[in-house]
């Protein structure tokens, strides 16, 4: 069943030295399942992901021949309704958690204003709900975490504030924007059986954005690769260590193996045809 | 794996204690200070204070006479001692025009110009605050041409000449105001005679006597001054909060509210606000403070009985210890505003506080 179906999305900014196109057609749709964006940095991997949630600022602009989440147009839904779909049936995990949580609202105050205000829960129950919220990310003393800031929290703390932030709702499609680049390896594993125990129990959607290859082939079902605002590959993740794309492969020689021989990391190469398609903008 | 401090409400409690004792020592020091560089004034200062309390016609043994009352005769480091222990007792001196304690004409003078200086204020931040964010969020909109258009003219606008049209347009021509002065003369006579002082603040004292009338007198008569310093102030806090709150709607964290599917208002004044607060309320203590020291314009052309006037006043008469008085005052309120403006931008910004 599809939750997302996605055609011809593009986004545009409006700069003074002319239109900078970030993401140029991309395309995909997604059931209940768990679908990697991998690409290198810049390729528009974030934008896609708020373009879904109709959050590019201006001068930023959203064209789409199809967005449509659940039955719902997104592409005419109005503000209102858009305001009701995000954190409730969508939600984002953003990039970096430094910037993005508010430096001088504590981390209990935002973690439970979408109970109190939206859910209207009183403010014991909308505790209760956000300590829960953070033990499940493997948060040992939620109650200390809840009164800091976020200047005190690290930046794995910070990660996995984000990630309760955006589960405590229950979202049917979750953008995961690099959800666990912080996190050590222990943790990490923990969270993403968290985020796959969503995705097989409750049948949430799970885009998941990053850079590492490896993570992605082993955790998603189904992988895009993108480069310089296109998808360039769409394959299974089981394959992608197999994929023929000249792109995908450049950035798979990229990783280092381990075991493997010590010679310095090949550079992408990027004189093939692909690389030289720029849409006619910039 | 985190560096949270052991106790966060209870450190952060202690270290804002700390900051507010830090203040009181400054605050201190800086009165000192203000009281070296007064002394030293009135030290080198041509004008021989005994001479302007005998007279010329003086005989020698008068002039001694005053000189060692004053305590003239004693070794500089002495007078300075003196100057400062009388001062922490509230005493700054005669003034040499009307004789009267310099301390006590403060305590008349300076309650009108906190009254004006306050409503000022007031006036600009509630309109300043809402009109610059308004602009911030419609950028180029018609909404942020007229704030801009506004406070531009509010910044260029010669304070004297505002003064004076309004005083020939509102009071001379239609009448709504009241005109020169905190009351007419009649409403000054009750004030004087059958009302109980508690604050010097008009507005405040007829309140809290039930004085309805000299209450609604007063308010005629501070509109249109308090209007004009709220207008300077309102043009300088709007622009700033306009880009202030530009800068905060910019960052990750409000699409983060975003994502979250909050409110817009709530994103822009709760999210974005108290970003905004941080920067802005030493903005709002800037302004308060010049109001409070740089209304001597606005205190003559509406003969408004405030230190600005009084200090001016004292100047043209050659009034020393009035005007050093006056300017410990001036000094006193500008580092006590520093201090409070501090605190509160401890209270709202955790990453000042640790
Ligand atoms: N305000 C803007 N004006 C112009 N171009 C922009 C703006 N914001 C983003 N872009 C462009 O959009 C492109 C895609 O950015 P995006 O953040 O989606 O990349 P990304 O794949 O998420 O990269 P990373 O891995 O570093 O997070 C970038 O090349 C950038 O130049
Ligand atoms: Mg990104």
């Amino acid at each position: 069943m599809t939750l997302l179906d996605v055609q011809n999305l593009r986004v545009t900014f409006d700069t003074e030295t002319g239109p900078v196109q970030a993401v140029r057609g991309v395309s995909f749709s997604l059931g209940r399942e768990r679908l990697g964006i991998v690409g290198e940095s810049g390729s528009g991997k974030t934008m896609t992901g708020r373009a879904v949630l109709r959050l590019i600022r201006p001068p930023g602009r959203i064209e789409a021949d199809r967005m449509v989440f659940d039955g719902q147009d997104l592409m005419k839904a109005s503000d209102r309704e858009m305001r009701a779909l995000r954190g409730q049936r969508i939600g984002m995990v953003m990039q970096d958690p430094k910037y993005s949580l508010n430096p001088v609202m504590s981390v209990g105050q935002q973690l439970t204003e979408g109970l109190r205000l939206r859910d209207r829960i009183g403010r014991a129950a909308a505790h209760a709900k956000a300590v829960a919220a953070l033990e499940a990310v493997q948060i040992r003393d939620p109650e200390r975490v809840m009164a800091a800031y976020p200047h005190e929290l690290s930046g794995g703390m910070g990660q996995r504030v984000m990630i309760a932030m955006m589960l405590i709702p229950e979202p049917d499609l979750l953008i995961a924007d690099e959800p666990t680049s912080a996190l050590d390896v222990t943790v990490q594993a923990e969270v993403l059986s968290i985020l796959d125990g969503l995705v097989r129990d409750r049948g949430m959607g799970l885009i998941f954005i990053s850079h590492d290859l490896r993570l992605v082939s082993r955790f998603c079902d189904r992988v895009l690769v993108m480069y310089k605002g296109r998808i360039v590959e769409e394959v299974q993740a089981g394959n992608l260590l197999a994929a023929r794309h000249p792109y995908t492969q450049g950035l798979l020689n990229c990783l280092p193996r381990i075991g493997g021989p010590r010679a310095p990391l090949p550079g992408l190469d990027r004189s093939g045809a692909w690389a030289q398609d720029n849409g006619g903008t910039r | 794996m985190t560096t949270i401090p052991a106790s966060p409400r209870n450190s952060r409690a202690l270290s804002v204690l700390r900051q507010i004792a830090t203040g009181f020592m400054t605050l201190a020091l800086t009165l000192l200070g203000l009281l070296v560089i007064t002394f030293v004034i009135s030290r080198v200062v041509p004008i021989d204070p005994v001479l302007s309390i005998v007279g010329e016609r003086a005989t020698p043994a008068q002039i001694e006479a005053v000189r060692q009352s004053l305590g003239l005769d004693q070794p500089l480091w002495r007078q300075f001692l003196i100057y400062v222990g009388d001062a922490l007792q509230g005493d700054l001196g005669r003034s040499i025009r009307s004789g009267e304690e310099v301390v006590s004409e403060i305590n008349r003078y300076f309650p009108a110009t906190l009254e004006l200086a306050t409503l000022g204020t007031l006036f600009g931040t509630l309109v300043g605050v809402p009109a610059g964010v308004l602009a911030a969020t419609r950028p180029g909109s018609i909404a942020d041409q007229i704030v801009r258009l506004v406070g531009l003219m509010g910044y260029s606008m010669p304070v004297f000449w505002l003064g004076l049209i309004g005083l020939l347009v509102f009071y001379g021509k239609l009448n709504w105001v009241g005109g020169p002065g905190r009351l007419d003369p009649t409403y000054d006579m009750m004030l004087q005679f059958t009302l109980t002082t508690y604050t010097g603040a008009i507005l405040i004292d007829s309140a809290l006597n039930g004085a309805w009338d000299v209450f609604r007198n007063a308010i005629s008569h501070i509109i249109l001054p308090a209007g004009l310093l709220g207008y300077v102030s309102m043009a300088y806090i709007s622009r700033m909060t306009r880009s202030f709150m530009m800068n905060e709607l910019g960052q990750e964290y409000i699409t983060t509210a975003r994502v979250k599917g909050m409110p817009e208002w709530r994103v822009i004044w709760v999210h974005a606000m108290r970003n905004v607060m941080v920067p802005l309320i030493t903005v709002i203590a800037l302004s308060y403070a010049y109001l409070l020291e740089g209304s001597v314009l606005t205190e003559t052309i509406f003969a408004w009985p405030g230190l600005g006037l009084y200090i001016t006043n004292g100047l043209f008469a050659a009034d020393m210890p009035a005007v050093l008085g006056g300017t410990v005052v001036v000094g006193v309120a500008f580092v006590t505003l520093n201090m409070l403006s501090d605190i509160l931008y401890r209270l709202v910004d955790p990453r000042a506080r640790t």
